[in-house]
């Protein structure tokens, strides 16, 4: 059947207008809530991104973008993440149909890829403060170091935050309010994939072309 | 490497007599409450009903409590500052030296700003705009003792800084390089930062609170144009909250980074850029204006619509205008400073913009003139205080159309001119506001209302006494007088400085006035009683319920069918029409929890150890902290039903709730 006839069926009085309703159901609350922090979030983030746009030639004497950026490293870590948004993808979906031993094994996948991400970055971040490009030599490092590095204190978060929604769905089981997390949760992790795009784009690809 | 990082006995200031004797009174006050209320045995009910509690209109009070007592702390500022400027002129040095004066001048705007206006303006949409809407409680009420107690955490850090260390000299807008480690060695800039970074995030949940509460969960028939004009001004403020605070967050988190780890945002050496922190600050703080005063005119509308016993004038062009002013305010924050280097034609442009914004705001107040036109005016407390806005905010509006021309503002930027407008139209704008509101929902939140001579004669004295304080500050603004100034060599401006701390002394009169008008208020209460749950003849939803209003709020949610919706219930009883018998069902609210108070206690532990670079401390902080969100994620029961016949209990014995 298609989605037209399906409409057709409908009684009119179904179209009554949503402020007729009156309250709207919990889980849709708690999503928009939610959309509502990370638009807040993202904001944070343009400030940052703002920040690093208006000093990434501040470089005072010290090294630049093309000389410090390794773009197989960064290319490994987009690759972390975008999968990890999809093992999150079949995660909720496990989570939608029931299937705990499913729900576990796509949430201990998508664990492993954000920390195998944030295991890349720390090494980026160690080679170039080895080499001398700490965030003290310059405006540019100052900025690029609270850029990347607030992103990945955000997946840093979502990680903790993984770990102590599988303890909820152990202990706790499927319930409304361990659903609501769990939807949240895929929002942010989805979010910061989001940011990453934006970040890999702008600090990663335009960097080494100046 | 010391224990307690940079704190020692060094740290309070015992050389200090008017310092350790303003420590000393605080002390002393806290202690005596807090002795008065464990004496009295008051304390498990305080813990039980109010600490814990996530009753919006409960946390509304005590946001307005808050506000209130800040209100004391930054008004006394203001009396040393009008007290020391009256003095000081010619070679005398005045009572308060350089270094203090500079800390009471940043700690008075930080308090009004943050700690005093931010506080009753979200203390107010607490306690009105969920009954406005016909429903239960916001969207998120654990969330909500959240916010109340990380803003209550700001305001502890901050009066802390008075006892243990000092507050930042910089202003209150910090601006860098001055705000840097090299130029502000202290704690003082440090206290500031991280009692806004604290009281922030508070703020930001309120903002995603109450945009997904007025979104999203409104009684049955309240569509958009049905609601309130005091909800959608809480929408817009709530809205420019979430798109801006996260701006004030990532600014002060990059000044503290360049002050504790060496980084180069806004330092002068190393690339940094240091009018991006201005513009970063401004496109937070322009806004921030316009979040204090939008609530204000919500208020100033249903006041003057309840009052003069009409529909609001224009309610479709109030709502537009609202919606425009939150849009435009985004535009305009590059008026805060003209003279730092700009191009001539980007001045202009923001220029234009900011005496665009004034078009919004005199539609608004031709609705309000043209509400009370024609209508049957009860000239009770909170039209004065409307009137009394009307009147003031004009000609504060219009200095600062005269401030928006890039060529005047060259020639008073930084003077009492600048000092003078601001105050003019925050002060009728936001505070008169306040006040009305305050006396407007007071019964609501209380059940009884607020003796009238008392609050006529406050009025009076604010009024008197504002003019008084700020007009002589535009006469010595346009003979060059600049602010912030500890003491001044030219004797002519003295006389006008006497005249503006005479003006204090009258807005001081009219503080005693509102404290006097609470104790008569209260020990009056039942002469005052409000037992129709409708004190003023009002129209919207929230003078439906009874006063009090009990936890739930409604027994059954209010069916809306247009604007001005217990107006129309009124009238349709009227008509004889029969009210229907109402069907109890048990209701569910949320269980109360201490888990933002518990959480407001580590966050000042967070807060303190970081400003005193007590790094094992702030470790502690953070894990308990992370253990009080554990607990409270894992908790079993969160919700408690209150059975249906304790709520057809409560309706028997309120008959006042219309019933339809």
């Amino acid at each position: 059947m298609n989605v037209a006839v399906a409409v057709y069926d409908v009684k009119q009085d179904a179209f009554a207008p949503a402020s007729e309703a009156g309250p709207a159901p919990k889980r849709v609350v708690v999503g928009f809530g939610f959309w509502v922090f990370l638009l807040s979030d993202i904001v944070m983030f343009s400030a940052l991104f703002a920040a690093y746009a208006v000093l990434v030639h501040a470089t005072a004497g010290g090294p630049a973008g093309p000389q410090l950026f390794n773009q197989v490293s960064v290319a490994i870590q987009t690759a972390c993440l975008l999968a990890s948004s999809y093992t999150c993808g079949l995660m909720s979906l496990s989570v939608n149909s029931r299937r705990r031993t499913a729900t576990y094994g796509f949430a201990l996948v998508t664990f492993v890829l954000g920390a195998a991400f944030l295991a890349l970055e720390i090494r980026e971040f160690a080679g170039m403060i080895a080499r001398g490009a700490t965030p003290q030599t310059s405006a540019f490092l100052s900025a690029f170091f609270t850029l990347v590095g607030c992103h990945g204190l955000h997946v840093t978060a979502g990680l903790i935050w993984l770990a102590v929604m599988m303890a909820q769905v152990a202990i706790k089981g499927f319930r409304p309010t361990v659903d609501r997390r769990l939807l949240c949760f895929a929002l942010f992790w989805h979010a910061l994939d989001i940011i990453w795009v934006w970040l890999f784009t702008a600090v990663y690809l335009m960097g080494v072309h100046p | 490497m010391n224990l307690f990082g940079k704190l020692s006995w060094d740290a309070i200031p015992f050389d200090q007599p008017i310092v350790m004797g303003a420590s000393g009174g605080m002390i002393l006050g806290i202690v005596s409450v807090l002795g008065w209320v464990t004496l009295k045995g008051y304390v498990p009910y305080l813990w039980r009903e109010w600490l814990t509690s996530v009753d919006h209109k409960r946390i509304g009070v005590m946001y307005i409590v808050l506000g209130l007592l800040m209100l004391l702390r930054g008004f006394s500022d203001a009396i040393m500052m009008r007290a020391q400027q009256a003095v000081a002129a010619g070679g005398a040095q005045g009572y308060l030296p350089p270094e203090h004066f500079d800390q009471i001048f940043s700690a008075h705007g930080t308090i009004m700003i943050f700690f005093v206006a931010m506080p009753l303006v979200i203390g107010l949409m607490n306690l009105a705009v969920p009954l406005q809407l016909g429903i239960r409680d916001v969207a998120f009420p654990t969330l909500n003792a959240v916010s109340l107690w990380l803003t209550a955490s700001g305001i502890l850090l901050t009066n802390v800084s008075l006892v243990v260390g000092e507050f930042a000299r910089t202003g209150w807008v910090a601006y860098p390089p001055l705000s840097e480690l090299q130029f502000s060695p202290g704690v003082g800039v440090d206290y500031y930062l991280w009692s806004l970074q604290i009281s922030g995030v508070g703020t930001l949940l309120t903002g995603i609170n109450f945009v997904t509460t007025i979104l999203k969960i409104r009684a049955p028939g309240m569509s958009y144009m049905r609601m309130p004009v005091f909800c959608w001004t809480a929408l817009a403020a709530n809205l420019m909250i979430v798109a801006v605070f996260p701006i004030l967050t990532a600014t002060f988190a990059m000044l503290l980074l360049d002050r504790y780890l060496g980084f180069h945002f806004f330092s002068v050496d190393a690339g940094g850029n240091a009018m991006m922190y201005v513009n970063l600050f401004w496109m937070w703080g322009h806004p921030e204006v316009y979040i204090l005063v939008l609530p204000a005119f919500g208020i100033f509308s249903e006041v003057s619509a309840t009052f003069s016993g009409k529909p609001l004038f224009g309610y479709r062009s109030m709502v537009a205008a609202t919606m425009v002013i939150c849009v435009l305010s985004l535009m305009v924050w590059l008026h805060h400073f003209f003279t730092m280097g700009a191009s001539a034609n980007v001045n202009a442009v923001f220029g234009m913009t900011s005496m665009i914004i004034g078009v919004p705001t005199g539609v608004k107040i031709f609705n309000w003139l043209f509400t009370m036109y024609g209508g049957r005016v009860r000239f009770a407390v909170p039209v004065l205080w409307t009137i009394g806005f009307m009147v003031t905010f004009v000609l504060g509006g219009l200095t600062g159309v005269l401030l928006a021309v890039p060529a005047v503002d060259w020639q008073v930027h930084n003077s009492a001119f600048l000092v003078a407008h601001f105050h003019h139209v925050i002060i009728p704008g936001v505070i008169f506001g306040v006040f009305a509101g305050y006396i407007y929902w007071f019964p609501k939140a209380f059940g009884f209302t607020l003796d009238e001579r008392w609050g006529r004669r406050a009025f009076w004295c604010w009024f008197i006494g504002f003019h008084l304080a700020f007009m002589p500050l535009y006469v010595t603004g346009l003979m060059g007088m600049t602010r912030r100034l500890q003491h001044y060599d030219v004797v002519s401006w003295q006389p006008w400085l006497l005249v503006a701390a005479a003006g204090v002394a009258v807005i001081f009169a009219g503080i005693a006035c509102q404290v006097v008008q609470l104790v008569v208020s209260i020990r009056a209460r039942e002469e005052l009683r409000d037992v129709t749950g409708d004190p003023w003849n009002g129209r919207t939803l929230e003078w439906s319920t009874a006063s009090p209003a009990p936890a739930w709020n409604y027994a059954v949610l209010p069916r809306v069918t247009g604007l001005d919706a217990f107006w129309a219930q009124k009238a349709r009883a009227k008509q004889g029409q029969p009210a229907q018998a109402r069907k109890y069902a048990p209701i569910e609210v949320p269980k109360n929890t201490p888990t933002g108070f518990v959480n407001a206690f580590f966050a000042v532990v967070i807060g303190f150890a970081l400003i005193w670079h007590i790094w094992w401390m702030a470790a502690l902080g953070a894990f308990g902290a992370f253990v009080t969100f554990l607990a409270f994620a894992f908790r079993q029961q969160e919700e408690v039903e209150i059975p249906a016949e304790t709520i057809a209990q409560f309706d028997r014995a309120h008959p006042a709730e219309v019933a339809l």
